[in-house]
């Protein structure tokens, strides 16, 4: 490359005309799939992203059941036609990574105790990424968890926080993310105040890492009332119809 | 001692319920002295005890439940049902048969077979093991006509109503003969097609509408509604 893109202009705007410590508009959505036992959709920015869940149920293979809890089995994929270039739908190696960190930033929120011997099946599906898509993956995941009525300590809500042009920013998008210098994505349980998923990618001094993690706290509990107002909204609308018809 | 919501408020896993001396009731959980949601429902503050009504849940089997399964399998042990729950039942031969069973010789797919439905009780289940089912009580046994409604089984108590009100009304209002399972599944036995048709609208209705308040008179205007347009 001959020239380095500006990614955060001289105002503080970034390249898709936000400011330094603004989210992607969200767009949430729970219940969405009839079949799944439990399902929600995410559009945060050009991210789309479907999650659905199924059981507790019994686990097949049976040798795979655990005694003494339930199962969470967990496959973040990304469809082919996501992202610029065609990506093969097999497995990669990036992905089987990330269906793993995806399960255990959301294990410790579930009671996975209380249904020993079955299983959790939680299928992530992004139908298109433009950058953290793992972040935005957990939200919707857990979002599909809560609308399936499995009990849960808390919603996990999660989120980005980066440097790019030496500012840090929230919720980085795809070109912030490749070009910038370091990405930490966290999912957080505001409830309960607890951290599920911690990484880094990149270089950051000690200050600015905290000042990215503070960062992305912030923007989770932004999320958190997001997804909150997001699992009540089938239901509320039912009710405000019902009253609304019961007037005239 | 606090509380931070109204009752029947709609509450999401995680919300802090109450703070102090309360007793944490189905769908929370206790840390020190507060009290969290744990599942999606409305909160009910009962005196001392705080508990969520869940407004979608999956059927945990209990004992002495009437349940509505489907024979998954057969093997030389007995049947396997799927009860619409996270665990598969087991209906063994001598709580479903008259006479004594012998492996060697009897066929169980005669008497049940893959496919059919049947409505039975739990007899026994905990964590460890999955429930066993009896057939041989008066009114259990295979189903052989009418429709089955799946709901979801946190719905069964509206459907229910308070002291039977609400399905006593549709048993009374749609001709039908109703069972209900606590698994989620309803069984409808009616005169004819008509009826049926009317009752498993009505239950649909009683789904989707099961967190609002007044149910009972609406559906019984529905279904009278429904009536007159014949």
């Amino acid at each position: 490359m001959t020239e380095k893109i500006r990614l955060v202009d001289d105002n503080g705007i970034r390249t898709d005309g936000r400011k330094l410590d603004e989210l992607r508009p969200i767009k949430l959505e729970a219940g969405v799939l009839s079949n799944a036992d439990g399902s929600a959709y995410i559009e945060q920015g050009k991210n789309k992203i479907l999650a659905a869940v199924y059981g507790p149920r019994e686990v097949h293979p049976r040798h795979l059941a655990l005694p003494d809890r339930a199962l969470l089995r967990c496959r973040y994929h990304m469809a082919p036609f996501s992202v610029q270039e065609r990506k093969s739908p097999a497995p990669s190696r990036r992905e089987i990574e990330l269906s793993k960190v995806i399960r255990e930033a959301l294990e410790p929120a579930i009671f996975l105790e209380r249904f020993p011997r079955t299983a959790i099946d939680l299928f992530i599906e992004v139908l298109q990424a433009d950058g953290g898509t793992r972040v935005a993956g957990i939200t919707v995941a857990s979002l599909a968890l809560a609308d399936a009525g499995i009990p849960m300590r808390d919603i996990v809500a999660a989120c980005a926080a980066g440097k790019a042009d030496g500012y840090i920013l929230l919720d980085l998008n795809d070109l912030e993310d490749k070009e910038g210098e370091a990405d930490v994505p966290v999912a957080y349980m505001p409830s309960l105040n607890r951290v599920g998923l911690l990484q880094m990618d990149g270089q950051l001094t000690p200050e600015e890492f905290e000042k990215a993690f503070n960062l992305a706290i912030e923007g989770c509990k932004k999320i958190y009332a997001l997804q909150k107002q997001a699992l009540k909204a089938k239901y509320l609308a039912i009710k405000e119809a019902v009253e609304e018809t019961g007037q005239k | 001692m606090s509380v931070f919501y109204e009752n029947r408020d709609i509450v999401t896993p995680g919300d802090l319920l109450a703070e102090g001396e309360f007793e944490a009731g189905r769908n929370t959980y206790k840390i020190d002295s507060k009290i969290y949601a744990c599942k999606l429902g409305l909160v009910e503050y009962k005196g001392k005890t705080v508990q969520v009504v869940a407004l979608n849940t999956f059927y945990v089997p209990s004992v002495g439940d009437m349940v509505i399964g489907k024979i998954i399998e057969i093997n030389l042990h007995g049947w396997i049902v799927d009860i619409n729950s996270p665990y598969l039942a087991m209906l063994r031969p001598t709580e479903a048969l008259n006479k004594s069973y012998k492996p060697q010789k009897d066929e169980l797919s005669g008497f049940l077979d893959v496919g059919d439905l049947i409505q039975a009780k739990i007899i026994a289940y905990d964590r460890t093991r999955n429930p066993l089912l009896t057939i041989k009580e008066p009114g259990l046994g295979k189903i052989t006509r009418g429709q089955i409604v799946k709901v979801s089984p946190a719905k069964i108590p509206r459907i229910i109503g308070r002291k039977g009100s609400m399905i006593n009304m549709l048993k009374r209002e749609t001709r039908c003969n109703i069972v209900v399972g606590q698994n989620g599944l309803i069984h409808i036995c009616g005169r004819n097609s008509e009826d049926e048709r009317i009752a498993v609208l009505a239950i649909k209705k009683i789904e989707l509408e099961a967190h609002t308040s007044g149910l009972t008179d609406r559906i019984t205007e529905m279904i009278r509604k429904e009536r007159r347009s014949e």
